[in-house]
């Protein structure tokens, strides 16, 4: 059994755990909300670009002549992945659930021989993945230097992508974030941005009629390189709202396990210490007994 | 207010103005300025850098817009872009180190023209707030 002065000092290193993952459970509470506050506020924008893309979209009828970002490059060869996770740890299972969600993606590919490329922003996916897959990585970003997630740092990932698509060097994109549903439930979501999937459209045949200037094809050609960056904006919202999210309840758990932790210790402090004290009077008592 | 219609202006962090009683809107869009009234044709348009001006009743707002994307129909206007400034609370400091990006960025040879265009436009607005 552990000395009185061993069990003192795990508890009291146990008791300084806990002032930690309180704290951090209260930043990231605090975090979460500015997050979750500029995801929901960045929903309008990526909404109405979507939708305006939809409208537009309709409204072409030489499906032959689409931009390629709208109707992909007619080939499935190669397959560029964005694999976004948090530049910190301590967040449970934020960045594993991500890169579980992704390596199975990457699996289905390489098994039916496709060629492979990883992008991935945020230094923990690039960390999970580097042993891996270290020669499918073509890029690594990480904006730990950023304090909030801002429109230009997607827009600079978003620009790259393209001018990759441009010279051909993949043919299909997809994106892989969490996406925040609440605090205990993140769900680890893959979205195709090229080429664009157009959801089943709801077949509503009240096609407006628009008027366009420019052109249609030269709107959606300024248009849709916009329209990437906005759905990795939105993912890398969605993606931070999650961390904190993911955070807090892993801090939560953490300081409600180390209080476990500490009541246990302490109950074998006192035993032990009680112990202590008995065997001390039965000395005593059989040393005056004997006299 | 028979005459007034709904405006949205958005940029990628948030809701940025919402009024649901302006009379008029002018927007820089690509071919040219466009005003806007309630009951036009609906439209879909992109904007070059320059001054978007949002009138409402007797009151006139001057925003700075860099690029952008309009959308009428309905009589609800919606305008996208991912940088918005009003004229009023423009810095100084910002506007000069504004048209010194735009200079850098037309020292690029490769530059195509339609973005050469651009920026020239971007350095003629700032210049002009300057």
């Amino acid at each position: 059994m552990a000395s009185l002065d061993d069990l003192k000092k795990r508890i009291t290193s146990v008791k300084s755990t806990q002032k930690i993952t309180k704290a951090m459970k209260m930043v990231a509470a605090a975090k979460l909300r500015k997050a979750q506050e500029s995801a929901e506020k960045g929903r309008p924008y990526s909404d109405k670009m979507h939708n305006i893309i939809l409208n537009l979209s309709k409204n072409i009828n030489d499906k032959e002549n689409a931009p390629k970002l709208l109707a992909g490059s007619g080939k499935d060869n190669v397959h560029l992945c964005v694999v976004m996770t948090s530049d910190r740890g301590l967040c449970g299972g934020f960045n594993s659930n991500i890169t579980k969600k992704a390596k199975s993606y990457f699996k289905k590919i390489l098994d039916s021989g496709k060629e492979l490329k990883i992008v991935t922003i945020g230094s923990k996916g690039f960390d999970q993945l580097k042993r891996a897959y270290k020669e499918q990585i073509i890029e690594k970003f990480s904006f730990k230097e950023s304090k909030n997630v801002n429109y230009f740092d997607a827009d600079k990932v978003g620009k790259m992508i393209i001018e990759k698509f441009e010279k051909g060097e993949f043919d299909v994109c997809t994106i892989f974030f969490n996406k925040f549903k609440n605090v205990i439930t993140q769900i680890p979501q893959e979205q195709q941005i090229i080429p664009l999937k157009s959801e089943k459209s709801d077949e509503k045949n009240d096609v407006m009629n628009y008027e366009f200037e420019p052109e249609e094809d030269e709107i959606l050609n300024n248009l849709l390189p916009k329209n990437i960056s906005t759905q990795i904006f939105k993912a890398m919202l969605e993606n931070s709202a999650s961390e904190q999210g993911s955070r807090m309840s892993a801090m939560d758990n953490a300081t409600r396990n180390a209080g476990e932790m500490v009541e246990k210790l302490t109950i074998e402090y006192n035993r032990s210490r009680q112990a202590a004290i008995t065997k001390e009077l039965i000395e005593i008592i059989s040393g005056a007994e004997s006299l | 207010m028979s005459d007034s219609f709904n405006l949205e202006i958005v940029n990628p962090e948030k809701l940025f103005l919402s009024s649901d009683n302006v009379s008029e809107v002018v927007v820089p869009a690509f071919e040219g300025d466009m005003g806007i009234l309630k009951d036009h044709i609906s439209i879909i348009s992109f904007l070059k850098p320059g001054i978007v001006k949002i009138f409402t009743g007797n009151e006139v707002k001057e925003l700075y817009v860099e690029d952008g994307i309009i959308e009428f129909s309905e009589n609800s206007l919606s305008i996208l872009t991912s940088r918005i400034i009003d004229i009023k609370e423009i810095k100084k400091d910002d506007l000069s180190s504004m048209i010194n990006e735009a200079n850098e960025a037309l020292k690029d040879e490769n530059l195509d023209d339609q973005k050469r265009f651009i920026t020239n436009q971007k350095i003629d607005v700032l210049n002009r707030l300057n």
